[in-house]
């Protein structure tokens, strides 16, 4: 039974990461080609670095992640307070329910239906150029809300209500009793809303596709390129940023833990 | 922490590793100043091309849009596509503005149907008498007044001599032929895959009559004995492996696949082939129209014109760049074949949305057969 349970763990491991791991092997062949091995290099690594479009590309990519990736932490947490302060059980029913439907929309339609309001207002308001980095930054804030006030919810509820009167009675003002009180028992859900709008602005594709303008991110740049072959600079990309994320989120594991084990200390 | 740090320090080692370039083509300085005025410094023009179809500097290549910034002080905001209906559909979207865009045929055809593009003043471009007589006047653009040639390429077939030898049929007719069994690919797009069987079976490609379209599909649906599967993109991995034999496609990628699988061999069909020209276009939004003309003669400077083909690997129109003995693919007979060897020719022009829904139709039918 072990070893049967283990196999199946393997295996899913095995397609999980076979696919980023075939990409990494590749990000370091000699030849052009994406299909037969010819001898390790480095020589796409170094191409990247002057391979000016990828890397503005790159840039638009990660701005738009952090920007959108903030923003919609602040609002999407803000949000999610208010909603749980709602007394009328419908109407919380209700704008949960409104909130939650970007989530489940197709991007094509969010991002098509964005690019004509983006538009729409900005002929209303004479722009010559309604789509750009402004459009983007809306855009990811917009899918990536519902995700936030998901993650930050759950632990809001987790929260006991009496705390935040509790802090009231004991002298705080309401304002310093959330910044006191409630924002450190949400915090990890805050934090898992904002890593989960980092990495889905990261990799969105659809809706920048239409609402982007000018402001090409690094997806798109990638997609553009099927014309002609995919070049390996793109392997060599795409295994820093999963680098980078992988220690990203060792870091954060790492510190989570500690903060935990601290916590029981404290408690003990 | 520690660990973060070695991390990074390794990448940074990483980097350090100089590789030796692919390519390694030398480029003598520019001497181009005295040419260009930084009378427009300080304003932006946004190009919109082809993903991948520039020389933007990487593998010790020259980065054209750089240079032209240097040059001139203009920002270039470079912008790419990946097919001649998003370019289509951006434009139209009228939410953004472009100051170049580089489409092919058929679609200038319908931009200037439909009065999206802005006459070009060729008095203005001191570098356009290097344009080869041939590509000026076509069809798409019969007086020269909107566009400026890019890049060209043509169509035929790539086989693999080490599975099917080098005594080949040079004909469409391969892709029927029953001995190569299985070992056939085919453009995973109706437009190129209706090409190969109108091309044998001496149709115009452009016809407005559905009963040929017809026949093309029933001789598409007749392809699958030999055919392996529709292909785009992986039409190189196929090739280069070997696993499959012979598949149509573009001259200049085959010279690509070549570098890699020496195997691999190419020929122009006898009954004509597909040529596709994409120029150099300034669309109705363009709101640097000075500088655009700037870029357009920058783009035909033979030093830049011939980065670029090296770079693209398909036929450039500049005979600057064709009768320059330092260009990597000079005298190319693939790229360049002799007057003799020149297969007929046909464009694609813009179809009619009756024909076009016609075998869009008939495509799904061939796909699903």
């Amino acid at each position: 039974m072990k070893t049967l349970s283990r196999l199946y763990i393997g295996l899913i491991l095995f397609f999980l990461y076979a696919p980023v791991l075939v990409m990494i092997v590749f990000s370091f062949n000699s030849s052009s080609s994406v299909w037969v091995f010819e001898g390790f290099s480095t020589e796409w690594y170094t191409g990247l670095l002057s391979d000016d479009v990828m890397i503005t590309a790159l840039g638009h990519t990660l701005i738009i992640a952090a920007l959108s990736a903030v923003i919609s932490t602040v609002l999407g947490t803000a949000a999610a307070v208010g909603i749980m302060a709602i007394r009328n059980k419908f109407a919380k029913k209700a704008i949960m329910g409104t909130t939650n439907i970007p989530m489940m929309n197709a991007d094509i339609v969010t991002g098509i239906s964005l690019m004509l309001l983006f538009i729409f207002i900005g002929k209303l308001i004479g722009l010559s150029e309604s789509l750009g980095f402004v459009t983007v930054l809306i855009a990811h804030i917009t899918f990536n809300l519902p995700y936030v006030i998901l993650s930050v919810m759950p632990k809001l509820k987790q929260t006991d209500a009496n705390l935040h009167e509790a802090a009231l009675d004991l002298g705080c003002t309401p304002v310093k009793a959330f910044f006191k009180v409630i924002l450190p028992s949400i915090s990890t859900g805050i934090v898992t809303g904002l890593i989960m709008s980092f990495t889905l602005s990261l990799d969105d594709f659809v809706i920048s596709y239409f609402t982007c303008g000018h402001y090409q991110t690094l997806p798109i740049i990638i997609y553009n390129m099927t014309k002609k072959s995919v070049t390996p600079d793109t392997y060599a990309l795409s295994t820093i940023i999963f680098i980078v994320i992988f220690a990203l989120l060792i870091l954060y594991n790492m510190l989570s833990s500690k903060n935990e084990s601290k916590a029981l200390k404290r408690r003990v | 922490m520690k660990k973060i740090l070695t991390f990074l320090l390794c990448l940074t080692l990483l980097f350090s590793f100089s590789g030796c370039s692919y390519y390694s083509y030398q480029y003598f300085d520019l001497d181009l100043k005295g040419k260009y005025t930084k009378d427009l410094a300080g304003t932006s023009l946004t190009v919109y091309n082809w993903g991948e179809y520039i020389s933007d500097g990487s593998y010790d290549m020259l980065n054209v849009n750089a240079e032209f910034e240097k040059l001139t002080g203009i920002k270039v905001n470079y912008l790419t596509f990946e097919s001649n209906e998003t370019m289509y559909s951006q434009i139209k979207s009228g939410g953004v503005s472009y100051d170049i865009i580089i489409p092919s045929d058929y679609m200038i055809e319908r931009l200037i149907k439909e009065k999206e593009l802005l006459e070009i003043d060729t008095a203005k471009i001191s570098n356009y008498s290097l344009i080869e007589e041939k590509y000026k006047n076509v069809f798409f653009d019969p007086k020269n007044k909107y566009s400026v040639p890019y890049s060209v390429g043509m169509v035929g077939i790539i086989y693999n001599t080490a599975q099917v030898g080098n005594d080949i049929d040079h004909s469409w007719g391969v892709l029927w032929d029953k001995k190569y069994k299985d070992m056939t690919l085919n453009f995973n797009n109706p437009r190129d895959a209706f090409m190969t069987a109108q091309m044998y079976l001496g149709q115009d490609l452009n016809s407005t009559n559905k009963k040929d379209w017809d026949k093309a599909a029933d001789l598409l649906k007749k392809g699958k004995n030999n055919l392996q599967s529709y292909v785009m993109d992986e039409v190189y991995g196929k090739m280069e492996t070997g696993e499959a034999a012979i598949a149509p496609y573009y001259a200049g990628d085959y010279l690509t696949m070549y570098e890699v699988n020496e195997d691999l061999a190419f020929f122009y069909p006898q009954e004509g082939t597909n040529i596709f020209i994409d120029s150099i276009c300034i669309p109705r939004s363009c709101k640097n129209y000075d500088a655009a003309l700037m870029y357009i003669n920058f783009l035909l400077e033979p030093q830049i014109a011939t980065a670029n083909a090296e770079y693209i690997g398909y036929a450039s129109p500049n005979t600057a760049v064709i009768n320059n003995p330092d260009y990597y693919y000079y005298k190319n007979e693939i790229l360049y074949p002799d007057e003799k060897d020149i297969p007929k020719v046909q464009y694609y022009h813009d179809i009619a949305d009756e024909i076009r829904m016609h075998y869009e139709m008939l495509w799904c039918d061939v796909k699903l057969y």
